[in-house]
């Protein structure tokens, strides 16, 4: 019991009350909030963005940021559709592999660019997000392939196991992997380490270089196969695909307590976070609010929570 | 005289890529250097400058504003609902304008000092609001500006130069070089270099950052304004303020601010949105396949930031970049 105590942190009980809180407010202006059925389609919804934010996640915990996740999730849903297309249909199956190929590779770029060239990682993803962008223009652009989804991405996406989502279970398997890796194994101990000073890491003879690639290539790969089961998910693969997903998986890890700046935070936050804002869309919508006071009360719920236990302490007094 | 082109060299690195750059353009389009032209160039330089010059000010405090391209988008629908009508409305009208600007600068200025935010997020989360405001004002695009008004912003000076690169100078010497020279403006600077020295040497550090968050809201208005009377119209539109929020960052870095603060300036910016511009008109009269442009396009924007790893290169120790611990 104290365990659970000392692992769930201020941050993250907010969280989850602020979603309890939610719930019940949307549970008063309609029943259905409160359903089981509603719940399990949210939490649906909210994988997606859950494996876009848990790569996002441990690239923030290092202090960096990863902007080409618009585009890395875009090609990761195009790749998995159009591998039948290059191979042949025997070779669907290619499909999610591939994806996490091309995503782990963009991640790969991302990584040298920032253990190596030591650009600042905002805009050496911004710009690898324009890279990649590019490639998908001119891929797709003068011969449409395939965008059709695939059988098992629909099943990854769509399809139920035992009433519980496939997705929500492909979520729960990358949550344990991310978990794992940052509390159980040296790895996730350097990626705080680097997060609090890369310094100070560097000098007790860690390759932070090493780390700094596995992350980026995580994050890439991560919303490379959301890519593809959002692309299981919507039917099809389309341009731009990823743009909705890079503010939200921000705004996910932060609201769920972890650090801008890096070296603090954990996943149970994040997923908290990922929760909340799923829940807040899909109340908003259902009570048919216009999509500018949304905005407005989307905007306003980041600063709020922040507020509340998001501030740094700086010594300007 | 060496200290100045050390301190200046991001910015004159810009200044000549762009000068080249502009030269292959000229020479290859095959027109001369016309009115007509150069007008086309400025018009679309000068609405990226003047939201890099927005941005350059919350970077140089080691902040960030992603929510300058929303205010660009939020004053320029506001801009297309209230300039018509006679000549004393529309002269409010311009400064409601330009007074939003600053309020939304404001309200971000006043969530980074006073509730201690972020910058990132604070910004993330505002950006979102003014975005939703713009919404409101127009929900669909549309809407209007005085044509008298609207062509005073757009023709030509004298006859040859643009009016835009007029307005643009002008923004430079009234707002940018003497705000540089109070002490507010250097406190920026100075925050930006180390904050906690910056305070304890008695530097109002909450006033400089509120001003810079301020200032970039006023910049980003003005912007906001021109885009009305280029397109005399209205359009709350969530890609284009994120484009433009984007490719500010990018075209303050190439102008030579360093994205940890404290070095750089707004006229490297300037010369940075410039560039970022010429590319895609350099793509343009190479004849370039239309569907291989972007990949270039991303390749040179890659390229460009990348050019402050030449640095990497030139450190004697690994240490120096991996930032002090803290």
């Amino acid at each position: 019991m104290t365990r659970v105590l000392r692992v769930v942190d201020r941050p993250v009980v907010i969280a989850f009350g602020f979603i309890v809180v939610l719930l019940i407010l949307g549970g008063m202006y309609n029943r259905q909030f409160l359903s089981g059925f509603y719940l399990l389609q949210q939490l649906r919804v909210a994988s997606f963005l859950g494996i876009i934010a848990s790569g996002a996640m441990v690239v923030i915990l290092l202090g960096h940021i990863d902007l080409s996740i618009p585009w890395v999730v875009t090609i990761g849903g195009i790749t998995a559709t159009a591998v039948a297309g290059w191979w042949g249909p025997s070779w669907t199956a290619l499909g999610v592999p591939v994806a996490l190929a091309c995503g782990a590779l963009v991640g790969l770029a991302n990584g040298f660019g920032v253990a190596f060239l030591r650009i600042p990682s905002m805009v050496f993803t911004l710009g690898m997000n324009a890279v990649v962008q590019g490639m998908v223009v001119m891929y797709t652009g003068g011969n449409a392939p395939p965008d059709k989804a695939t059988p098992i991405l629909q099943w990854l996406a769509v399809r139920d196991t035992l009433y519980v989502p496939n997705a929500v279970i492909v979520w729960a398997s990358v949550g344990v992997l991310v978990i794992v890796a940052l509390n159980r194994t040296p790895l996730g101990r350097y990626v705080y380490a680097i997060g609090n000073s890369e310094r100070v890491t560097y000098l007790s003879g860690i390759s932070t270089r090493t780390i700094l690639i596995i992350a980026f290539v995580t994050s890439g790969a991560f919303s490379a196969f959301a890519g593809a089961m959002l692309a299981g998910y919507a039917g099809k693969a389309y341009q731009a695909m990823g743009d909705p997903y890079l503010l939200p998986a921000i705004a996910a890890v932060v609201l769920g307590g972890t650090s801008i700046l890096g070296g603090r935070g954990t996943y149970l936050g994040t997923v908290a976070g990922v929760i909340l804002i799923t829940v807040l869309e899909s109340i908003l919508s259902v009570m048919q609010i216009s999509d500018s006071v949304r905005q407005i009360i989307y905007g306003a719920m980041i600063i709020v929570m922040m507020l509340v236990y998001g501030r740094d302490r700086r010594a300007d007094g | 005289m060496r200290l100045w082109f050390a301190r200046n060299n991001g910015a004159l690195f810009a200044l000549f890529l762009f000068i080249a750059m502009f030269s292959v353009y000229v020479g290859k389009n095959g027109v001369g250097l016309r009115v007509g032209l150069v007008t086309a160039v400025a018009d679309k330089g000068v609405l990226l400058a003047l939201v890099a010059m927005a941005q350059t000010l919350p970077i140089l405090t080691s902040g960030l504003d992603l929510s300058v391209g929303m205010i660009f988008v939020l004053t320029n629908c506001i801009a297309s609902a209230i300039l018509s009508g006679p000549l004393w409305l529309v002269a409010a009208g311009i400064v409601a304008v330009l007074l939003s600007g600053v309020a939304c600068g404001a309200i971000n200025g006043a969530l980074v000092v006073y509730g201690r935010l972020q910058p990132i997020i604070a910004t993330l989360a505002t950006g979102a609001v003014y975005h939703g405001l713009a919404l409101i004002v127009r929900p669909i695009p549309g809407g209007s500006m005085e044509p008298t008004l609207a062509k005073a912003l757009t023709n030509q000076t004298l006859g040859v130069i643009p009016t835009t690169l007029v307005i643009l100078l002008a923004v430079v010497l009234v707002v940018w070089v003497p705000f540089q020279l109070t002490t507010t403006g250097r406190g920026c600077y100075a925050i930006g270099s180390s904050e906690s020295a910056a305070y304890m040497t008695g530097i109002a550090v909450r006033r400089s950052r509120l001003a810079a968050y301020m200032l970039a809201g006023l910049l980003a208005a003005i912007g906001g304004l021109l885009l009305t009377a280029m397109t005399l119209s209205g359009d709350a539109s969530a890609t284009g303020g994120g484009i433009y929020t984007l490719s500010s960052i990018a075209a303050v870095v190439i102008g030579g601010t360093s994205l940890m603060g404290g070095v750089g300036g707004a006229i490297g910016s300037i010369f940075g949105a410039f560039v970022l511009r010429a590319v895609s008109d350099l793509l343009f009269v190479f004849d370039i396949e239309p569907l291989v442009q972007p990949f270039i396009q991303g390749l040179i924007l890659l390229g460009a930031v990348s050019l402050g790893a030449i640095r990497v290169l030139r450190a004697p120790n690994r240490l120096e970049f991996l930032g002090v611990g803290r």
